[in-house]
């Protein structure tokens, strides 16, 4: 196999395991894969798309290891005062908050190739 | 096509013998760049054609990547979030040198002079120059506001006679770097600017530098012109009693929008373009506007203003008319609109949609769509008129 179409399996079964994962805290498949987008894209504009940091800290896994879950949460729903992060209540769900807050410390997926 | 390839190739050594009339006659005036952010690539465009020529990768991560141009035209200078700068000529479409210069970066500047191209890092903060020509270091200037401590840098922007200027994110600082003596380069300080600068701009006559603050509500203004320049607070407190909106991408303010004497701003928290009277500094207007803006953009010829947003409203871009001071048009071109770039003298606008992998040309007269190119997930447009451009 080569190493390209390696990583997309690998993609495809990180990608898979996290449906999986999911299921049962309520964020289904199809929102899964604009959450991915969002966070690379969107987030990714101050935080970098490999989420290396920017304006924004690093969001890698070790970046994110020692962070635990909830504050995570809530920096996501609520934003942090006093810098440039926003809350994205407007946008997400607690719920979804928190599905990225985990995948963010487990190491965030990567967008499929389109 | 593979004749013309062979004959690009050969241009630069056409050019060393001296054989000049040999050369096919192509000029970079109409040409330019597109960033494909998410694939690593540059694709080269010509404006009066309205096509793709051509690509090249190998540039690393171009999330917020930014271009300058050297005087000639002929080679862009891309400096990627991953702390690569590279120069990438547009004639023979290959990258002619490149360096890891941080960890992590934001953006450049070229000199007045063409001579030095210089970087804003945010990792390890500060800014560092090299040679145009090799990409050699000159000078590394660690922006350094405390014994220790590094500012991410922004707003970084050329001035007259080899000097950059740039704020200090978090130092609340605006620093000038002089290298008419690039061996001993003079540092000018202005402290206490105002809380958190994020971006700036020169304007176009390269009088005042503008920074826009996240931390108040407000801006920071150097009139370079003064032979003891000061920084002073303008619009302070503009949006003062009202809650602000969230802010999901930071303005940019670069690629300034100064339409006759007045000068069109994103404010930060508002969806509004601030209009401000550029001989007084005072605020003019406040224009709604459908969300956060983050360019907001004049014609070259200053008849028009073009805004586009943060997500969610970035499927949305806006165009100001300077005389009414009201929104004239808003357009759909796609979804993600990421940035937009005028030709040479503004008879039309390149829009980048980055989720429909699309670049829309647009009649800035009759708004019609012109062309549309496909380009893989497309953020930043760059046209070599910028050289020529104080502040690009």
């Amino acid at each position: 196999m080569k190493p390209q179409a390696a990583i997309r399996t690998l993609s495809a079964t990180t990608l898979a395991l996290g449906v999986a994962l999911a299921g049962a805290q309520g964020v289904d498949p199809a929102r899964q894969a604009e959450l991915v987008r969002v966070v690379r894209q969107d987030c990714g504009s101050c935080h970098g798309m490999r989420l290396t940091g920017g304006l924004g800290p690093a969001l890698t896994r070790e970046a994110m290891a020692d962070k635990p879950v909830d504050s995570t949460v809530a920096t996501i729903f609520h934003g942090r005062p006093g810098t440039p992060m926003p809350g994205w209540r407007l946008m997400l769900s607690e719920v979804e908050a928190r599905w990225i807050a985990e995948r963010l410390i487990a190491g965030f997926p990567e967008e499929p190739r389109r | 096509m593979m004749r013309r390839r062979e004959c690009l190739a050969g241009l630069a050594a056409i050019a060393a013998t001296g054989c000049a009339s040999m050369a096919p006659s192509i000029g970079t005036g109409d040409l330019g760049v597109v960033v494909e952010r998410a694939s690593g690539r540059l694709a080269f465009v010509n404006t009066t054609s309205r096509t793709v020529l051509g690509e090249v990768d190998g540039l690393g991560d171009l999330s917020h990547a930014s271009v300058v141009f050297s005087r000639d035209g002929a080679n862009a200078y891309v400096f990627g979030r991953d702390g690569a700068l590279s120069k990438v000529n547009l004639l023979t479409r290959r990258i002619e040198a490149r360096v890891m210069q941080a960890g992590n970066s934001i953006g450049g500047a070229i000199s007045q002079d063409g001579a030095l191209v210089a970087a804003q890092n945010y990792t390890p903060g500060g800014v560092k120059v090299f040679d145009a020509r090799t990409l050699a270091l000159v000078a590394d200037l660690p922006a350094e506001y405390a014994p220790g401590r590094l500012s991410r840098v922004v707003g970084l922007a050329d001035l007259p006679g080899r000097r950059f200027i740039y704020a200090l994110f978090d130092a609340d600082q605006i620093w000038i770097a002089d290298l008419a003596d690039a061996a001993r380069p003079v540092i000018t300080k202005f402290e206490n600017i105002g809380r958190q600068p994020y971006d700036a701009l020169v304007t176009p006559d390269g009088r005042h530098y503008v920074a826009g603050l996240f931390g108040e509500d407000g801006l920071a203004l150097i009139d370079l012109w003064q032979d003891k320049p000061v920084a002073r607070r303008i619009l302070a407190g503009y949006g003062r009693g009202e809650q602000p909106l969230p802010v999901y991408k930071m303005p940019h303010l670069r690629g300034w929008a100064v339409a006759g004497r007045q000068a069109y701003l994103p404010a930060i928290g508002r969806h509004e373009v601030l209009v401000v009277d550029t001989e007084t500094w005072q605020q003019v207007a406040r224009i709604p506007v459908a969300g956060q803006p983050v360019f907001v953009i004049a014609r070259p010829d200053g008849r028009q203003v073009w805004v586009n947003f943060a997500v969610p409203d970035y499927h949305r871009v806006q165009v100001i008319d300077t005389l009414t001071q009201q929104v004239q048009r808003t357009l759909e071109p796609g979804r993600a609109v990421l940035h937009m770039e005028f030709t040479p003298r503004g008879e039309a606008v390149w829009i980048s949609s980055r989720d429909n992998d699309r670049v829309s040309v647009i009649d800035t007269r009759s708004f019609a769509t012109l062309a549309e190119l496909k380009v893989d997930a497309p953020s930043g447009i760059f046209f070599t008129s910028r050289a020529a451009r104080i502040g690009f």
